[in-house]
C-alpha cells in the first residue's frame, strides 16, 4: 500500500518578505506514521497549517486524499476537513467546555446522532485517548499538560479521521508520559487505520513510532527515509541531529519500534 | 453540515432475509441511524460488504452483541477495530447518590451558607494580611513599596477625579431640582439647601464615590492581580522571596485608603456646587444665601459621619478586589468571572456597610 494521502508539490509559503518554504515536496503514504523534524523556526508548524488549509500557500500544490483544498466548494471542503483530525501543540481545547463536550463538538456535525449516542461516542474516544473516566467532566484548565494533549487527541479522533496531524504531541511530557503517548499513537494507527503526520522534536518518538522521517531544513524537505537512512546522511545539520549525544542516547536505549501490545485502558 | 441530507459518499444499503441483515457500503457515524433502521430486530448481521467501518459503528455492534446478536463476515481490519473498541469501552465510575426533596434543599442551603461564611473568613484573612504587611512596612520602612503606591494612587485616585466630580455635580443638580419641586408646594424652597447639603455630605457623596470606585478599581485590581496569578507570576514572586502581600496587596489597598477620602471631599464639593447653581437658577437662592444657610444649618457632625465611612469602603473594595484576583485560576474564563463577581460583591458590601453605618449613627445620635 503506497497510495499517497497527502501530496505536497513545489510548496512556497511566505510571510511578507520572509520565505518559510521554497519548493517543498512531501508525501504521506496511507497507513504510515511520518515524523517531521527540523530546527526551531524551520516551518514545521507552518507546513502542517498549510496542509490542513489554515494558511494559503504562495505557490505550489497541496493535495490531501486526492483533492486540492484550495479549489473545493465550501461543502466539499467541509466534508474533506472531516476526514482528518488535527491535534494542536497545546491541545487547543475549547476552554468553556469540559472534556466530553470538547469531543462532542465535532460530532455535532453529524445529523441524526442522538445526544446519548454522541455522549457514548465521546466517552469512548476519551477512553481510547487514554484518559480515565473522571476526566470527562473536567474543564481544560483543570487538566495537566499531558491530559490536555490526550483530550486534544480524543477530539481529533472524534469523527474517525483517515489522517491525523499531530504538532509536537510529546513536547513537555515526562518521559513515561511521552512513552505512553508514543505507544498510544502506534496503537491507534493500527486499530483505526490512520495515516499520521507527526511534527516532533523528540528523538525517542522518532525511534518509537515513525515509519519514515522527513527532515525540514533550508526551506525544503532535505531528506526522507527511515531512521537507518537518516543515520547515513552527511548533511551537517542532519548529521548533528541524528548523531548528537541525545540522539545516541535515544538510539542505545532504543525504545522498541514494535509496540508491545499495550493494555492501555 | 446541519441539513439532514447526507453527503453522497455516506451510503449504506442492506437487506434482511430470514433474520439475517446484510449491510454493505459505509457503516459509520454518518449512517448510524440508517444502520439501526436496516438492522431492525435481526438476530444475525452479515457485514461482508462494508467499505467503511468506524468506531461509532463498532460501538453499536458491541451493544448489539451484548443483546445476543451474532456478527459474521467482518473483514480482519474491521475485526481489529471492533476488538480495540471493546477493549477501551469506558466503565463509568459509580455515580454518587443523588439527594432529593428536603434533603437536597438542606444540602444546598448548607453548602451555600458554608461557602458564604468561608468567603467572609477569607476576606478577613486578606484584611489581616494587609494589616500585617502595613505593620511590617512600618517596622522596616525600607521595604515600603512607595513607587507602586504612588502609581496606584494615580490610577485609583487622580484618574477617577473627572468621573466622580461630574457625577456628583449632576446628583447635586438633580437633588436641587427635585427638592425645589416638592418644597415649592409648602413654600419652603429655602430648605432645599439643607436637603442638598445634608444628603450629599452625609450620604450620597461618599456612597456614590465608593460605588464608582468599586466599579473602576475593584475590577482593575482583580484583573491585574488575577492575570499575574494566571501566569504563575505570584508563585514566581514567592519562590524569589518577594512577598506578594507587600508588593501587590499593600500598595493597592493603601492607595484606596488614601484616595477614597480625597475623592469623597471632591465629590462633596462638586455636588454642593451643582446644587448651589441649580438652586440659584431655579429658585433664586443666591450663592451667598446658600452658603449662609448651609453653614448655619449643617452640623459638622454630618461631615464627620460622611467622611468616616470612606476608609471603611476603601478597605472593603480593596480587600474584595485583591481576594478575587488571588482566586483566579489558570484560565482566562475564571479571570472574567472573578472580575465581575468582585465588582458585584464590592458594591453589595459597600451598600450593606452604609446601611450599618446609618443604624450605628442613629443609635449613637450623630
Ligand atoms: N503568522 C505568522 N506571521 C509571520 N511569520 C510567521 C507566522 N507564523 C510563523 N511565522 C514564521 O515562520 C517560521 C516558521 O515557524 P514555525 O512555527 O512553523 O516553526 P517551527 O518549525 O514549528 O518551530 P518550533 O519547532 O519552534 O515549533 C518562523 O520563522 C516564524 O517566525
Ligand atoms: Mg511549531
Amino acid at each position: 500500500m503506497s497510495e499517497n494521502v497527502v501530496e505536497v508539490r513545489g510548496l512556497v509559503t511566505r510571510f511578507g518578505s520572509h520565505t518559510v518554504h521554497d519548493g517543498l515536496d512531501l508525501d504521506l503514504k496511507r497507513g504510515e506514521i511520518l515524523g517531521v523534524v527540523g530546527g526551531s523556526g524551520t516551518g514545521k508548524s507552518v507546513l502542517l497549517r498549510t496542509i490542513v488549509g489554515l494558511l494559503k500557500p504562495a505557490a505550489g500544490q497541496v493535495r490531501v486524499l486526492g483533492q486540492d483544498i484550495e479549489t473545493l466548494s465550501p461543502p466539499a471542503r467541509e466534508a474533506l476537513e472531516r476526514r482528518w483530525g488535527v491535534m494542536f501543540q497545546d491541545g487547543a481545547l475549547f476552554s468553556a467546555l469540559n472534556v466530553r463536550e470538547n469531543v462532542e463538538a465535532p460530532l455535532r456535525a453529524v445529523p441524526d446522532l442522538g445526544p446519548e449516542q454522541r455522549r457514548a461516542l465521546a466517552e469512548l474516544k476519551v477512553s481510547m485517548a487514554g484518559l480515565p473516566w473522571n476526566a470527562n467532566d473536567k474543564m481544560p484548565s483543570d487538566l495537566s499538560g499531558g491530559m490536555r494533549k490526550r483530550a486534544g487527541l480524543a477530539r481529533a479522533l472524534a469523527l474517525d479521521p483517515e489522517i491525523l496531524f499531530l504538532d509536537e504531541p510529546t513536547a513537555g511530557l515526562d518521559p513515561i508520559g511521552a512513552d505512553a503517548f508514543d505507544r498510544l499513537i502506534v496503537e491507534l494507527r493500527d486499530a483505526l487505520d490512520l495515516s499520521v503526520f507527526l511534527v516532533t522534536h523528540d528523538l525517542d518518538t522518532l525511534h518509537a513510532c515513525c515509519d519514515r522521517i522527513a527532515v525540514l531544513a533550508e526551506r525544503k524537505v532535505l531528506a526522507t527515509g527511515t531512521m537507518a537512512d537518516m543515520l547515513k546522511i552527511d548533511h551537517p545539520w542532519v548529521h548533528e541531529y541524528f548523531h548528537g549525544p541525545r540522539a545516541r542516547a535515544a538510539l542505545t536505549t532504543g525504545r522498541s519500534k514494535e509496540s508491545p501490545d499495550g493494555n492501555q485502558g | 453540515m446541519t441539513s439532514s441530507s447526507l453527503p453522497s459518499e455516506h451510503r449504506l444499503t442492506g437487506t434482511v432475509s430470514a433474520g439475517v441483515a446484510s449491510l454493505s457500503g459505509d457503516f459509520s457515524v454518518w449512517t448510524l441511524a440508517r444502520a439501526k433502521q436496516l438492522i431492525g430486530d435481526a438476530r444475525q448481521i452479515d457485514l461482508a460488504g462494508l467499505t467503511r467501518f468506524d468506531t461509532a459503528a463498532a460501538l453499536l455492534l458491541l451493544s448489539l452483541q451484548d443483546q445476543g446478536v451474532t456478527l459474521q463476515g467482518l473483514a480482519p481490519t474491521h475485526e481489529r477495530l471492533l476488538e480495540a473498541v471493546r477493549k477501551s469501552v469506558p466503565t463509568p465510575d459509580p455515580a454518587k447518590p443523588v439527594l432529593r426533596g428536603l434533603r437536597a434543599l438542606l444540602d444546598n442551603t448548607g453548602r451555600r451558607v458554608v461557602r458564604a461564611l468561608r468567603f467572609l473568613t477569607e476576606l478577613a484573612e486578606y484584611l489581616g494580611r494587609f494589616l500585617a504587611a502595613l505593620a511590617r512596612s512600618i517596622r522596616h520602612p525600607s521595604e515600603f513599596p512607595l513607587i507602586p503606591l504612588v502609581h496606584h494612587c494615580q490610577e485609583t485616585g487622580l484618574r477617577a477625579v473627572p468621573i466622580v466630580a461630574l457625577m456628583s455635580f449632576l446628583i447635586g443638580v438633580v437633588l436641587a431640582f427635585q427638592g425645589a419641586v416638592q418644597l415649592h408646594e409648602f413654600g419652603a424652597e429655602v430648605f432645599v439647601v439643607d436637603l442638598i447639603s445634608i444628603s450629599i455630605i452625609r450620604e450620597l457623596g461618599v456612597l456614590l464615590t465608593a460605588i464608582i470606585v468599586a466599579g473602576r478599581t475593584a475590577s482593575a485590581l482583580t484583573a491585574s492581580i488575577g492575570s499575574m496569578k494566571m501566569r504563575e507570576e505570584i508563585d514566581a514572586m514567592r519562590t524569589l522571596g518577594i512577598d506578594p502581600d507587600m508588593r501587590l496587596v499593600l500598595p493597592r489597598i493603601l492607595a484606596l485608603l488614601i484616595t477614597l477620602p480625597i475623592l469623597t471631599v471632591i465629590a462633596n464639593a462638586a455636588g454642593l456646587l451643582g446644587g448651589a447653581i441649580m438652586s440659584w437658577v431655579e429658585l433664586g437662592i443666591s450663592p451667598s444665601m446658600f452658603r449662609y444657610r448651609m453653614i448655619a444649618e449643617t452640623d459638622v457632625d454630618n461631615v464627620i459621619a460622611g467622611l468616616s465611612k470612606a476608609p471603611v469602603f476603601a478597605l472593603i473594595i480593596g480587600v474584595i478586589g485583591c481576594h478575587a484576583g488571588m482566586k483566579v485560576g489558570k484560565d482566562a474564563e475564571s479571570l472574567g468571572a472573578q472580575t465581575s463577581t468582585a465588582v458585584v460583591n464590592a458594591i453589595f458590601l459597600v451598600i450593606i456597610a452604609d446601611a450599618l453605618f446609618s443604624i450605628f449613627f442613629a443609635e449613637v445620635g450623630i
